[in-house]
């Protein structure tokens, strides 16, 4: 087993009388896709916040590549390699498409030209390379959400975390998509994404986290995690496993 | 250097005025408006590409123009030394405020308010502190010598102000084809994006306030040494502010010619509101305030705006609104 390139341990974060995230604990091989699934109001979406640097724990640890960031603001997770994209897409409007993933570019690259011609590149090959002139403040929802992918490869991660980047999608852009986000792994990065489309989910990712009201009640393999009774339930209702597995015996 | 060429050819334009025409009114005209044209330039660079907009560029202006006066006056430092001194000076102050603005993450109206706080408070003091001659001001001793930096003419006067004018349009522009400009629109347009980016959003709003508090200052120093006296109303008085933040908003926020152009027409219509209406203190005033809301209303983006509306676009790339996407 290799080292963990990300270990969430025991996180906790509380707003006002809300526990949203009940001593999470996550690790991250690298190398491979991780997923964290749960239902609406989980606590994916504060978790991811904790992770990137946006917010910061009550209680926990995240250690990456065997350092401490708790807590570090984000332009630092980010020159450490840690990107993210965010549920709600955030371009700079104003800005094309070109000029909007040349920002993540300009980490590594002080030159504006260089910036740019990167950018070009990393639009390619998220398939917006027909768009580099275009607006931001234009683009599709499914642009958008390209969009959102570019800029943080553009800063060349190590590891990507992704916030629901197909939430939003109709299935035949997230057909078009799923292969992008596998592709990525085959470049050596590490990825955690959260996700609502279990399809998707369940053919990309090698290991599954489930979170529900703050807390981690399955971890395990796609197939394992499908299989479990509290996954179902937490989804579905309390005694659905039960009504799901007579169903079955029915058919 | 073809970036640059738009700058050359303005500039040149504008060097050809002492050659046609020595008029006094004229002269007079030009220089105040390249002041303001200035002053307006440091905010524009905060405000218009930077996002941060601030209502209190008066407190740069102000320390600027004191600082080059006191020095004169009161410890005899030669006026060009002072010069120097007053931008120093100027910039000290912008750091500060940003420090003080950005560290504790005032963003937007708050920023503004804060800004304009910072600004009144200096009135007032230095409208009670003897170093600054308090309630009578400070007036410069009329020594019309280059070395003093004062001249008989006011064609030198001319040349210095439109130098300067035309060393903040390549500040400005080069800014704007650097990394460091590249991240100023990115907070402007989404800071949390920026700092997901990688970019220290505080590092570079800070770099950002303390340029354009420099370039805000030489302005200052310049009209402390044009008309040789300062007072508190005049050096942080509101005034100042909004000339400077009124002049690119007109002319276009966040472009390179926005506060040259908007100077030029806010000036304009101030002389041409007193030809019509008299000398009626205040009149300007509601004047601006009435084109404000026009532009902010129907042209937020200002004049550039509004040429890349109507200028076919093959001519546009020559025209300050180049780096705009309608």
């Amino acid at each position: 087993m290799p080292e963990p390139m990300l270990i969430v341990d025991s996180v906790s974060r509380r707003f006002g009388g809300l526990l949203a995230v009940d001593k999470v604990s996550l690790q991250i091989n690298p190398g491979q896709i991780t997923a964290l699934i749960g239902p609406n109001g989980a606590g994916k979406t504060t978790l991811f916040s904790i992770i990137s640097g946006f917010l910061p724990p009550d209680e926990g640890r995240i250690v990456y590549d065997r350092i401490d960031v708790t807590a570090e603001p984000p332009y630092k997770l980010a020159r450490r390699g840690i990107a993210r994209t965010f549920q709600l897409v955030q371009p700079f409007p104003g800005l094309t498409v070109r000029e909007n993933i040349a920002i993540g570019a300009h980490l590594w690259q002080r030159s504006r030209a260089a910036a740019l011609k990167l950018a070009d590149q990393v639009a390619r090959s998220v398939g917006l390379g027909a768009q580099c002139e275009a607006p931001a403040a234009t683009l599709t929802v499914a642009g958008s959400k390209r969009l959102e992918l570019a800029r943080a490869l553009a800063i060349a991660p190590r590891l990507l975390l992704l916030d629901e980047v197909l939430a939003g999608l109709n299935p035949s852009e997230i057909r078009d998509m799923v292969p992008v986000i596998r592709a990525l792994t085959g470049t050596g990065m590490t990825i955690l994404m959260t996700e609502h489309v279990m399809q998707a989910v369940m053919s990309l990712a090698e290991q599954i986290f489930v979170i529900a009201e703050g807390r981690v009640i399955a971890r395990g393999t796609p197939a394992d995690v499908a299989a479990d009774q509290r996954v179902i339930e937490a989804y579905l209702g309390r005694g659905a496993a039960h009504r799901t597995a007579a169903g079955n015996a029915h058919a | 250097m073809k970036p640059y060429l738009p700058i050359v050819f303005v500039v040149a334009l504008l060097a050809i005025v002492p050659f046609v025409t020595t008029s006094n009114v004229v002269l007079n005209f030009l220089v105040t408006t390249l002041l303001i044209a200035l002053a307006g330039q440091g905010w524009n660079l905060l405000g218009g590409y930077g996002g941060q907009y601030s209502f209190g560029h008066a407190a740069f202006f102000g320390t600027a123009a004191y600082a080059t006066a006191i020095l004169q006056v009161r410890y005899g430092v030669n006026a060009w030394l002072g010069l120097v001194a007053g931008i120093l000076a100027g910039a000290l102050v912008g750091a500060a405020i940003g420090v003080l603005c950005f560290r504790s993450g005032l963003r937007g109206s708050y920023f503004s308010l804060v800004t304009l706080a910072f600004a009144e408070v200096l009135r007032i003091i230095s409208s009670v502190a003897p170093i600054t001659g308090a309630g009578v001001g400070t007036l410069i001793k009329l020594d019309l010598r280059p070395e003093a930096f004062q001249f008989q003419s006011r064609v030198p006067f001319y040349w210095i102000i439109l130098a300067l004018v035309a060393l903040s349009l390549v500040a400005v522009r080069a800014t704007e084809n650097s990394r460091f400009g590249a991240y100023l629109v990115a907070i402007r347009e989404n800071e949390d994006a920026a700092s997901a980016l990688g970019i220290n959003t505080f590092a570079v709003k800070l770099a950002a306030m303390t340029i354009s508090a420099a370039i805000t200052s030489a302005a200052g120093c310049f009209y402390a040494q044009y008309f040789l006296f300062i007072d508190a109303a005049i050096a942080y008085g509101p005034r100042i502010s909004i000339d400077a933040l009124l002049a690119p908003i007109v002319g276009g926020a966040g472009t390179l010619f926005g506060s040259l152009f908007g100077a030029l027409a806010i000036k304009s219509l101030g002389e041409a509101t007193k030809l019509v209406a008299g000398d009626a203190p205040g009149l300007d005033l509601v004047v601006y305030g009435l084109l404000l809301i026009a532009v902010v209303g129907f042209l937020p983006r200002g004049m550039a705006g509004l040429m890349a509306a109507v200028v076919p676009r093959g001519f546009r790339t020559a025209l300050p609104a180049e780096r705009d996407h309608a």
